[in-house]
């Protein structure tokens, strides 16, 4: 018997990545900007993911969203009500989405395709922990915080809030009431992503929403640029 | 993609799904070493993977279950957080996750150079000499 070391030195999540980054090349071909949401279950990611399908279509933007979830389609139809193409992926059992999901569902998705889209937002499975090794070919990936969830959250979660390019916080319209410090918040979530945008938001008043839309503009214009 | 077996709670699953992907990438390089047993195999892995080291270790028995690697050892190499830090010009190490600032100078950075990886290293493997399959 001989006894050897074969190095392999190679990623662990190597395929996932692979397929990602084949899903970038297809998203830029296609001119869309890709969103990844991250949270809690909990936080609200349907009810603010809702408000900004709506208020894009509105300003007549072509939106499209893959909604994650362990079971049942229960978000895909409340976001449909949006009159926006949404297609649910259930993950039965599986605690995040990866690139092979949304290959599959971007596959055969009648009536969209992602040349007709400027914006396909993903809302990932209710998780702070496993969605963060997975790259989805996004462009961005939103880390979202609920004003009822404490303040501490970004440094429990750090490679969450740390691999985010935008963090939004929730349900500002109940901010009193439930004590939420924002000061505290905010810090603690430059501590973590020193730099980040913030936005503060409420899906049911609609604070804040105009300067997210700014920013999707924005990074969809430079998008283009690039 | 791993499913959680019958009775494998969720706190799991995480690492389950991990650890079935290095045994699948793992399998696959075995088919160049065919008469090769697994004896372990080693993993780098940053501070900012979120994994836990336990949780792969007890997850690692399951997943190799049935495979060439069954009965191999998982040796996982834990890498501190390693940022640039522009004032300083210097590479630094960080003690934790929870603050993403120079320790020399206070300076916020998110030039991280380490600390991301998810990374199967190298394996250790037992081949039989080409002698004793000559005389078998």
């Amino acid at each position: 018997m001989t006894t050897r070391i074969v190095e392999l030195r190679r990623g662990i999540l190597k395929k996932n990545d692979e397929l990602a980054a084949l899903l970038r090349q297809r998203y830029a071909a296609g001119g869309v900007l890709v969103l990844n949401l991250v949270s809690s279950p909990g936080t609200g990611k349907t009810a603010f993911l809702e408000r900004t399908l709506r208020d894009l279509k509105a300003g007549g933007a072509r939106v499209a969203a893959l909604v994650g979830d362990l079971e049942t389609d229960n978000d895909a139809r409340r976001l449909a009500a949006s009159g926006a193409p949404v297609r649910q992926i259930n993950t039965h059992g599986i605690c995040h989405l990866d690139a092979d999901m949304i290959d599959r569902h971007l596959t055969g998705w009648d009536g969209v395709e992602l040349g007709d889209l400027d914006y396909l937002f993903i809302e990932n499975v209710g998780n702070l922990v496993c969605p963060s090794s997975y790259d989805l070919g996004e462009a961005i990936r939103v880390a979202l915080l609920s004003v009822t969830e404490g303040e501490d959250k970004p440094l429990k979660y750090p490679t969450l809030f740390n691999s985010a390019d935008a963090a939004v916080i929730t349900k500002m319209d109940i901010a009193e009431p439930c004590g939420f410090d924002r000061e505290l918040a905010l810090k603690n979530i430059n501590e973590i992503r020193p730099g980040i945008r913030i936005f503060e938001t409420s899906a049911k008043t609609g604070a804040g929403m105009d300067e997210w839309l700014a920013y999707l503009a924005e990074q969809q214009a430079a998008r283009e640029r690039s | 993609m791993a499913r959680a077996p019958q009775g494998v709670k969720s706190p799991f699953m995480h690492e389950l799904s991990i650890v079935s992907s290095v045994v699948e990438s793992v399998t696959e390089s075995l088919a160049a070493y065919p008469r090769a047993r697994v004896v372990e195999v080693r993993l780098r892995v940053g501070a900012l993977a979120s994994v836990v080291v336990d949780s792969l270790e007890f997850c690692w028995g399951i997943a190799a279950e049935g495979t060439a690697l069954e009965g191999s050892k998982l040796v996982v190499n834990m890498l501190p957080v390693v940022m640039h830090c522009a004032p300083c010009d210097a590479d630094v190490e960080l003690d934790g996750v929870q603050s993403f600032r120079c320790p020399r100078c206070g300076e916020p950075s998110m030039d991280l150079r380490q600390g991301r990886e998810m990374d199967i290293d190298s394996i250790e493997i037992e081949e039989a000499s080409e002698n004793s399959e000559v005389k078998a």
